[in-house]
């Protein structure tokens, strides 16, 4: 079995996911947020750190706020991955723990995963760290309602996301 | 963050809390910042094209109210409690009630509970109407330095 076509194929999903999770969603897009892993059920994003988000500048940790955008920007698209048709959806809340200050400096990945979708609500739990899943900054809750109103801003996921 | 804690000092011997976000380089960036202007402290982030999340309602983006409603709450701690150290949050529950348009977002904290070492902290946000919130948020901080763990 040849990986070429694989690659390619995961390259072509990541630059979709990119464009819609990050690009088109102008606080995404400021924040930087890059599209680093997508498939169904599970989303992950990077963030770089920059002294404009910083929320201490006397030890240069990042703020929450920085932290609980991304988290739940990385949450909604795990949701996306598992839905068979683009719809709308919100957030319905979101829990986030502070385990640890993130590093100076570090860049900030997060990683969601929607373990249980139904009718009306999609259920996610996610991680924030810097490399090592095992010893997190972040762990974050959130659950979204599905079916709001407004128009589709994600693209077709049953073709964006093979079933595995 | 000595440098908070002396601002605090100063914008007390002023009467002006908005001096409190000039500290926080994100709260700049976001254009949260606290105001007393009527008596009662509340936390206003500016619109601005950055913070929308959805384009076509358009909306502002749920995590950034997630952001000013922790801010608000850390602003009503640093002004409103005698607090000694910059608080630390623990964690924060974000209820979404409303889609927020693209206008100003103001917010009010207040304590629930205020322990030795822990309190905490309800928010609510809102836009035109304040009996309508388009978020909620309860959290809770550290307020004791010398109780935090090491890493915090």
């Amino acid at each position: 079995m040849s990986s070429g076509p694989n690659l390619a194929d995961r390259d072509q999903r990541l630059a979709v996911f990119q464009q819609w999770f990050s690009d088109a969603i102008p606080h995404n897009k400021a924040l930087g947020l890059k599209v680093v892993a997508v498939r169904r059920g599970f989303a992950a994003m990077q963030l770089e750190w920059r002294e404009e988000l910083v929320g201490n500048p006397e030890t240069g940790v990042l703020a929450g706020g920085p932290l609980t955008a991304m988290l739940d920007g990385c949450c909604g698209m795990a949701v996306a991955t598992m839905l068979k048709e683009a719809a709308p959806f919100a957030t319905l809340d979101l829990r986030i723990d502070y385990v640890k200050p993130a590093t100076p400096g570090q860049a900030v990945i997060a990683e969601a995963e929607c373990y249980r979708i139904t009718r009306s609500v999609a259920f996610t739990r996610a991680f924030a760290h810097h490399g090592d899943a095992k010893d997190p900054i972040a762990a974050a809750a959130g659950t979204f309602m599905l079916g709001t109103k407004g128009q589709a801003t994600r693209p077709h996921m049953a073709g964006a996301v093979a079933k595995p | 963050m000595s440098g908070l804690l002396e601002r605090l000092a100063a914008a007390r011997k002023e009467g002006d809390v908005a001096k409190l976000a000039d500290a926080i380089p994100y709260a700049r960036w976001m254009q949260i910042a606290p105001e007393n202007n009527t008596g009662e402290l509340l936390t206003r982030m500016r619109f601005h094209d950055t913070l929308v999340g959805n384009t076509f309602l358009p909306a502002i983006h749920g995590g950034t109210l997630g952001a000013m409603l922790e801010m608000a709450a850390i602003f009503h701690l640093l002004w409103e409690t005698e607090t000694e150290t910059v608080p630390k949050i623990v964690n924060i529950t974000v209820d979404y009630l409303r889609s927020a348009g693209p206008r100003d977002v103001i917010a009010a904290a207040k304590v629930t509970k205020q322990g030795r070492r822990m309190v905490n902290v309800f928010a609510e946000a809102w836009q035109d109407d304040r009996a309508k919130p388009v978020a909620t948020a309860n959290a809770h901080f550290l307020i004791k330095a010398d109780d935090a763990p090491p890493s915090l």
